[in-house]
């Protein structure tokens, strides 16, 4: 404890003059049509961006999936959507999602100005299965589309112990002479469905904590 | 070290020193593309900075409330006064769980404590698992970027590294198949590790969270297979709200690569269950920093990298110039802070041509402060003896108008006639890849005279 106290009293001693907290709330772009917006985005950073009116439509555009109908092993924790053969919760250890071919996960909310999904570890028992999966698939209500990132956070509450994503696009890597490469060591493809109508403000407060009841505002 | 010598080293090879520069400037670009689509842009970053002005203000206590708030959703905290200690705490960690493989994904800050040398030598196996990262471990290298660490590399140098260590074709240099050897190669990496150690872009006080943000999903995959977690931050990473993070996420991704935000932002609260993680916190001299009222502002610093990729300097001079971990205009800062007699060389690094300022997404002051920085070597008597002469011979010239009169004149009647041995040679750093300019037969005065009366 020797050493906190030394880093407290230095940093106390060097305290520079008091300034305010800024306000960041009520600000950033806003677009005329943001599921067309968020769309444009999630494809310019290598995803796929999917209207779907019902589950129905959802598994029609799975079964044309190359990724999905070649897909040996599949997670879903959308019920309803895909046909599973791999049950998370049955699973002890993280590993042996290793060869999961393909897995389909609810995300909570998506942002316009940057294409990406919201999602947690609430309900998902090993979240490695977000990024050990070949290829992914997102499943998000269509009337959870946010402008930008502080409307994102005023959705967001972090009162418990949890982990949360916002997941854009594919894993990739650019650090080979600068030459993107989609599918680095995560998922090499991003599917993300948007469910339901557009019209309706459906997003949820996205993060429940595991323990504890959840503080979460909308 | 002098920046001067190895920059040399770097521009020997002319073709190369171009094709990095390009490469630098491609990212710049693209940076700027990114933030013409946010028309809010300036008040992000004068938001940004406000938020970092308060937090240094107030760091003491929300230092306590961040321990106070991870330790609360089950994370263990440790406070590391500098680098030795840091790696000691880490150490330690890993061997109460008799860890042997470790995977890493980028942090500038065990760079910075030359974490991974000193773990290979206590036994552990250390794994950079960022792509750029490994590629620079494998050729047994430091990252020449801080978001690009292999970017001094072709993709034929990486090819022929690949060859060598991952057994792929020889002569293979197609990017996306190198990128799909690396990734069975980490991919088993990942699999068999025993514990993961991120870095942390921000860390919330209020929440007792943070956020590590990557591209390609390596930190995630480190940290979500073996148990254990470890996560290593400075203590300038962080900030009050969870709201913040709004402002910072929006800047990061943009400034760094041109990218809207990286494909992966986690957001860690409290170790996962039946996991266990590990926060360490590490001063190593940024509490020092923050009493220098002139440079605190260097501590805003969230390593995008922009002002690498602008500065006209860095782009030809390359990372390894700058002999440090972070290079580039804000590496030209911090090294001085550290080892001022070491890196006398870095502030001189630059135009002052102020980009770097003009892109910086937190506002640090960079060209004023590598002009401070200037000031403070000289009088801590750091500059070498040309320049200290040069400066002391200009002074006394300028401030005696006869003897600057005279001393053009002298100069322009003598230095046309002198053999060329006599001006270009080691005294003349100026003229090492240039010549000097023609001498003018007559001063400014004399042409000034001259016209003046014909028209007067």
């Amino acid at each position: 404890m020797a050493s906190r106290d030394d880093i407290l009293r230095a940093v106390r001693t060097h305290r520079p003059p008091p300034a305010d907290l800024p306000d960041v709330g009520g600000q950033g772009i806003t677009y005329l049509d943001r599921p067309r917006q968020f769309a444009e985005l999630l494809e310019a950073v290598g995803g796929r961006c999917v209207f779907a009116a019902d589950l129905a439509e959802v598994n029609r555009v799975l079964a044309a999936l190359p990724q999905y109908a070649t897909a040996k092993k599949i997670v879903s924790l959308v019920h309803g959507a895909g046909a599973a053969n791999v049950d998370l919760n049955r699973i002890e250890d993280p590993h042996e999602l290793e060869d999961v071919d393909f897995a389909i996960v609810h995300g909570r909310f998506s942002v316009a100005e940057n294409g990406a999904v919201w999602v947690t570890d609430e309900g998902v028992r090993h979240r490695a299965v977000l990024f050990l999966v070949q290829h992914l698939a997102l499943v998000i209500p269509a009337g959870a589309i946010l402008d930008n990132m502080h409307q994102a956070y005023e959705r967001l509450s972090f009162a418990g112990p949890g982990f949360g994503v916002f997941i854009s696009g594919p894993s990739k890597t650019a650090d080979i002479e600068q030459s993107l490469v989609i599918g680095a060591h995560g998922p090499r493809s991003l599917t993300v469905f948007c469910l339901g109508d557009v019209g309706q403000d459906t997003a949820p407060s996205g993060y429940a904590p595991r323990t504890s009841t959840s503080t979460g505002s909308t | 070290m002098k920046h001067p010598e190895l920059a040399a080293e770097f521009v020997r090879n002319g073709p190369r020193a171009h094709w990095h520069d390009q490469a630098l400037w491609f990212v710049r670009a693209r940076r700027d593309r990114a933030v013409q689509q946010v028309p809010e842009w300036e008040w992000l970053r004068e938001t940004a900075s406000r938020i970092k002005a308060h937090t240094f203000a107030n760091l003491a206590g929300y230092l306590e409330q961040f321990e106070a708030q991870a330790t609360r959703l089950g994370a263990h905290v440790h406070w590391a006064r500098d680098a030795a200690e840091h790696n000691q705490i880490v150490l330690g960690i890993l061997q109460r769980h008799g860890v042997r493989r470790l995977v890493k994904s980028k942090s500038m800050l065990t760079e910075e404590c030359h974490l991974n040398p000193f773990l290979e030598r206590h036994g552990v196996e250390v794994i950079d698992t960022d792509l750029g990262e490994r590629i620079v471990q494998l050729a047994g290298e430091p990252p020449s970027h801080i978001v690009l660490p292999a970017i001094h590399k072709t993709k034929e140098d990486v090819g022929a590294l690949f060859h060598e260590h991952l057994h792929t074709e020889k002569g293979a240099s197609d990017p996306k198949y190198l990128a799909e050897a690396a990734r069975r190669h980490l991919r088993d990496k990942f699999l068999a590790a025993e514990a993961g150690l991120t870095g942390v872009n921000f860390a919330v006080a209020e929440t007792g969270g943070f956020v590590v943000c990557t591209n390609e999903g390596n930190a995630d995959l480190g940290v979500s297979l073996p148990k254990l977690h470890i996560a290593c931050m400075g203590i300038e990473k962080l900030i009050p709200r969870a709201r913040d993070l709004g402002v910072f996420l929006r800047l990061l991704g943009r400034s760094a690569t041109g990218q809207p935000i990286t494909a992966y932002s986690s957001h860690f609260h409290g170790p996962r269950p039946e996991g266990e993680l590990h926060i360490v916190l590490v001063d190593n001299g940024r509490s020092d920093l923050l009493g220098r009222e002139e440079f605190r502002r260097s501590l805003n610093c969230i390593r995008c990298g922009a002002c690498m990729n602008t500065c006209p300097v860095y782009r030809r001079s390359g990372g390894y110039s700058y002999g440090a971990t972070v290079p580039g205009p804000i590496g030209s800062i911090l090294s001085p802070a550290r080892d001022p007699a070491n890196y006398a060389s870095l502030p001189y690094a630059s135009s002052l041509c102020g980009s770097c300022t003009d892109v910086c997404p937190v506002k640090i002051d960079l060209h004023h402060q590598l002009l401070a920085w200037r000031r403070e070597l000289a009088h801590r008597g750091e500059l070498p003896w040309s320049k200290r002469f040069a400066m002391k011979a200009a002074s006394v010239v300028l401030r005696s108008v006869t003897l600057y009169r005279f001393a053009g004149a002298v100069a322009r009647w003598l230095v046309p006639k002198l053999p060329r041995f006599l001006v270009y040679n080691r005294f003349n750093a100026w003229g090492r890849q240039r010549e000097l300019p023609p001498f003018p037969p007559k001063s400014f005065r004399q042409l000034y005279r001259e016209r003046h009366g014909k028209q007067g």
